[in-house]
C-alpha cells in the first residue's frame, strides 16, 4: 500500500515560503473557495526558508493546486495522489489500563503494529504509532474496546517514492533581510 | 542617504512612475502625508471618502494601463478601501493600496483605529504586506508594483505601522531583477497545446470567439481581429471585453450573456467550438452551465491557470498571455470560411433588429436607451465612458458601441454601485482629457456623490450624466419579473441634482425631452474647466431586454416584445 487515503481523497504537496502568515493565506484560500481540508500538515524542510505542506482534500486536486499556485508565497505544488508515495501519520493514544490482562493485550498489540509505549502509568499508557492512515485506524479500532481516553493525530505527511524530489526551480536564499515578520540570514 | 520609511516609500513610488495618488489622511498615516510635502512631483488627490480613493485608483489604472495608488489611514480608513479593493480584484485591475497601521508594538492590542487590514483584505487582494522593518520597505514597494501589474493584474496592499514610517535607515534603491520564487506568471503555450487548438479550429463549422477582459489586458486586439477574419469566426464580447475589438467590425456580435444580444447568445448555444480568449465563464455570461453551449468544444486561453476548468471544462486548456499565445497560433492558421454559419447568425440579427428599442417610436417619454444612443451619436463614439452599476450600465453596453480598448470602464465582476463617479475622476485625471463621461443611475450616484467635491477641488473636467428613473431600476426589474411586482425598497427619492450641482459650483442641466439630449451634450462638451452634470429624467418603468434570468438557459431569453404602433 503506497497510499493510505481513501479513493475520494486527494493529496497535494506544497512548498511554501517559511514566513508568518503563509499558513493563514493557505487556510483562508481553502475557506474562501469552500475546499474542505481533510488533513493539513506543515513543517520545515532541509532549507530553512522553505516549509512543506501535505494537504489532503476531498475536492478536485487540480483546482486546489491551481488556486494554491496563485498565492505568491507558494513556491511549488504537486498532486501526488496517483504517484507512488509513502504517507505517514503519527498518533498518540492514551489507553486505559484496567487490569494486568489489559496491559498484556496492549503490549502485544504494540508489538504487532510496531508501535511504541512511550508512557506507562498505573491506570493508563500512551502509545505512539506511525504509519499510513489505515494502519492507525486499525490500531485505534483494536484499542477501542480497552478504553481510549485520549487520542491525537498529526495528520498525513507524504513523500513520493524513487529519486523524484519536489524542489523549487533555481531557489536561492533571499539575499536581504526580509520581514513580514521573518528575518532570514544574509548569505 | 538616510531617509525615513515614509520617504523611502515616496522615493520608490517615483521610481515606479507614480504621478498621482488618491487618498485621505489620518493619524497612522501622518508621517507619510508629512513626507509628501518634500515630493511635490507626486500629486495627491484628497478624496471625500476612502472608497472614492480606491475606485479612483482603479479608474486611473483601467484608463491608463498604469498602476493606480490609493492611500488611507489605519482602522476605518483602511476598511473604507475594501469595496474598491474587491472591485479591482474581481476585474483584475492593478492598484496598490498603502495603509497606515498603528505602531508595531501596539499591533494586536485593539489600539485606537487598529484593524487587521491585511487579514480583512486577504481574500480580495492578489498579495499583501504588513511591514515590520523599515529595511524591507523598498523591496516590498517594488514587489508590490511588480505583482500588481504583471500576470493577471490585481490589487496589492501594503500596511505600514507608524513607527516603520518614522524609522530612519540608509536608502538604496534595490536594482536588479525581482526575485519571487513562488510567482511565475506564464507567457507562452506549449507546442502540444497550440497543435491541439489548431486541430479543433480547422475542424470547426460553427465557431464563436468569446472575447474577454484579457484581450484588453494583453493588448491582443490586432491578433483577435486577424484570427476572426482569417477563420471567419464571429466575436461575442463580455462586458469587460467591450472595446477589445471594434464593435463595428463585421465579425462582432456585441455583448454576450444575461443582457447580451440575442444573436450572440444563440450563436454561443449553437456553436460547435467556443474560443474563450481571456475570459472566465462568469455565471452572468453562461447562464445555466448544464445547458451551456452543449455541442461546443472549448478552447480556453487564460493567463490564470485557476480559471481553466473552474466553471466550464475546457477541451484544450492553454495557460498563457493571450497576445503571446495568439501569435503562436496565427502563423499556422489557414483561412476557413463559414458561409452557412454566418448566414444563420445574420437571420438572428434581423429578428433582434426588429425588436430593438432604438426603432421604437415612443411618444413623449424619454427612454434611457435613447439617451445612451444619443450620447453615442453626440460623442461620435469617441468618449471614454465610465459607468456605475445597474440598468443604465447594461443600456450603455447595448447602445454605446466601443471601437477602442479602455474606452469603457465599468465594474463587472463585483457590480459595485458607487463605482462610476470616483472611477471617472480617476480616469479623467490619468488621461488628462475632458472626454470622460460618467454615466450613473440615481441610485449608485447617491452612494459616492460626495466625490463631486473632489472633482471640483481638482477641477477635473469629468462629464456626469445621471440617468434618473426614481428607482433602483435593475432591482425593480427583478422584482417585476421574479417577485410579483412587489417593489419593496426600490422607489427612491433623489435630491434635485441640478441644485446639488449648483451647491458644489458645478454647471448642470436637467433634460426631460429627447430632442434636448444632443444639445445638452454639446453644451456639456463646451464646459472644460471642471465637472459638468446632466440629469436625464427618464421613463420610470423600463426594462433591460433581452434578459436571461439568473441560472436560466442562455438561449431562453426574455425578449422585448415586437413594438406595436402605439409605442410602449
Amino acid at each position: 500500500m503506497t497510499n493510505g487515503n481513501a479513493n475520494d481523497k486527494q493529496t497535494l504537496v506544497a512548498l511554501v515560503e517559511n514566513r508568518p502568515g503563509v499558513l493563514n493565506r493557505v487556510a483562508s484560500l481553502f475557506r474562501r473557495r469552500n475546499f474542505n481540508i481533510d488533513s493539513l500538515t506543515v513543517g520545515r524542510t532541509e532549507n530553512p526558508e522553505i516549509s512543506r505542506m501535505t494537504i489532503v482534500v476531498d475536492h478536485d486536486a487540480e483546482k486546489v493546486g491551481n488556486q494554491l499556485s496563485k498565492l505568491v508565497n507558494v513556491i511549488e505544488v504537486q498532486e501526488v495522489t496517483d504517484v507512488p508515495n509513502v504517507s505517514r501519520d503519527l498518533a498518540l493514544i492514551k489507553v486505559a489500563v484496567e487490569s494486568s490482562q489489559a496491559r498484556g493485550e496492549i503490549v502485544q498489540l504494540c508489538d504487532i503494529f510496531r508501535a511504541h509505549i512511550v508512557d506507562a502509568g498505573p491506570d493508563a499508557m500512551i502509545i505512539e504509532i506511525t504509519g499510513d492512515e489505515q494502519k492507525i485506524s486499525s490500531m485505534v479500532e483494536l484499542l477501542r474496546p480497552l478504553g481510549i481516553k485520549e487520542l491525537v493525530r498529526t495528520g498525513v505527511v507524504t513523500m513520493t517514492r524513487g529519486d523524484h524530489v519536489l524542489a523549487p526551480d533555481e531557489f536561492q536564499m533571499r539575499s536581504v533581510k526580509r520581514t513580514n515578520g521573518h528575518r532570514a540570514s544574509v548569505v | 542617504m538616510k531617509l525615513t520609511g515614509a520617504e523611502i516609500v515616496l522615493e520608490c513610488l517615483i521610481r515606479e512612475g507614480v504621478e498621482v495618488m488618491f487618498g485621505y489622511p489620518g493619524g497612522a498615516i501622518l508621517p507619510f502625508y508629512d513626507a509628501m510635502t518634500k515630493y511635490p512631483q507626486i500629486h495627491h488627490v484628497l478624496t471625500r471618502h476612502e472608497q472614492g480613493a480606491s475606485h479612483m485608483a482603479d479608474g486611473y489604472a483601467r484608463a491608463t494601463g498604469k498602476v493606480g495608488v490609493a492611500v488611507a489611514t489605519s482602522g476605518p480608513g483602511a476598511t473604507n478601501l475594501v469595496t474598491g479593493i474587491a472591485t479591482a480584484m474581481m476585474d483584475s485591475s492593478p492598484i496598490v493600496c498603502i495603509t497606515g497601521q498603528v505602531a508595531s508594538p501596539a499591533i494586536g492590542s485593539d489600539a485606537f483605529q487598529e484593524v487587521d487590514v491585511t487579514g480583512v483584505t486577504l481574500p480580495i487582494t492578489k498579495h499583501s504586506y504588513l511591514v515590520y522593518d523599515v529595511e524591507d520597505l523598498a523591496y516590498i514597494v517594488r514587489e508590490a508594483f511588480h505583482i500588481a501589474r504583471t500576470g493577471r493584474p490585481g490589487p496589492v496592499l501594503i500596511d505600514i505601522p507608524k513607527d516603520v514610517q518614522n524609522a530612519v535607515t540608509e536608502f538604496e534603491y534595490p536594482e536588479g531583477e525581482i526575485y519571487l520564487p513562488g510567482y511565475k506568471p506564464p507567457q507562452k503555450a506549449s507546442a502540444e497545446g497550440i497543435q491541439a487548438a489548431l486541430d479543433l479550429i480547422q475542424k470547426a463549422e460553427r465557431p464563436v470567439i468569446l472575447a474577454g477582459h484579457g484581450v484588453l489586458m494583453s493588448g491582443a486586439t490586432k491578433e483577435v481581429i486577424e484570427f476572426a477574419e482569417r477563420t471567419q469566426t464571429p466575436i461575442a464580447l463580455t462586458l469587460l471585453g467591450k472595446g477589445g475589438v471594434p464593435e463595428s467590425h463585421p465579425m462582432s456580435l456585441g455583448m454576450m450573456g444575461m443582457h447580451g444580444t440575442g444573436y450572440a447568445n444563440l450563436a454561443i448555444q449553437n456553436a460547435d467550438l467556443l474560443l474563450a480568449f481571456g475570459m472566465r465563464f462568469d455565471d452572468r455570461v453562461t447562464g445555466n452551465l448544464k445547458t451551456y453551449a452543449p455541442d461546443a468544444k472549448k478552447i480556453h486561453i487564460d493567463i490564470d491557470a485557476s480559471e481553466i476548468h473552474k466553471n466550464v471544462r475546457a477541451d484544450v486548456p492553454i495557460v498563457g498571455d493571450l497576445k503571446t499565445v495568439l501569435n503562436q497560433i496565427l502563423p499556422a492558421l489557414s483561412a476557413v470560411e463559414h458561409r452557412e454559419w454566418l448566414a444563420q447568425i445574420r437571420d438572428w440579427m434581423e429578428d433582434a433588429d426588429e425588436r430593438d428599442i432604438v426603432h421604437q417610436h415612443v411618444t413623449n417619454k424619454l427612454l434611457a436607451a435613447h439617451v445612451i444612443r444619443d450620447m453615442w451619436a453626440a460623442t461620435q463614439g469617441n468618449a471614454i465612458v465610465v459607468t456605475d452599476v445597474g440598468q443604465h450600465q447594461m443600456w450603455e453596453a447595448q447602445y454605446y458601441p466601443h471601437e477602442r480598448p479602455h474606452t469603457l470602464i465599468t465594474s463587472g465582476g463585483l457590480g459595485t454601485m458607487g463605482f462610476g463617479l470616483p472611477a471617472a475622476i480617476g480616469a479623467a485625471m490619468g488621461l488628462k482629457t475632458n472626454n470622460v463621461w460618467c454615466i450613473a443611475g440615481d441610485g449608485g450616484f447617491q452612494m459616492t456623490m460626495s466625490e463631486l467635491a473632489t472633482a471640483v477641488q481638482e477641477r477635473v473636467p469629468v462629464k456626469i450624466a445621471i440617468v434618473n428613473n426614481g428607482y433602483l431600476g435593475m432591482v425593480r426589474q427583478w422584482q417585476e419579473f421574479f417577485y410579483e411586482e412587489r417593489y419593496n425598497a426600490t422607489p427612491m427619492i433623489t435630491p434635485d441634482f441640478v441644485k446639488l450641482a449648483d451647491a458644489y459650483g458645478i454647471p448642470a442641466r436637467r433634460i426631460t425631452q429627447r430632442e434636448d439630449v444632443i444639445p445638452a451634450m454639446e453644451w456639456a462638451d463646451s464646459v472644460t474647466d471642471g465637472p459638468v452634470l446632466l440629469e436625464f429624467v427618464v421613463e420610470k418603468h423600463d426594462i433591460v431586454y433581452p434578459m436571461v434570468p439568473a441560472g436560466a438557459d442562455l438561449h431562453n431569453m426574455i425578449r422585448r416584445p415586437v413594438p406595436s404602433p402605439d409605442g410602449l
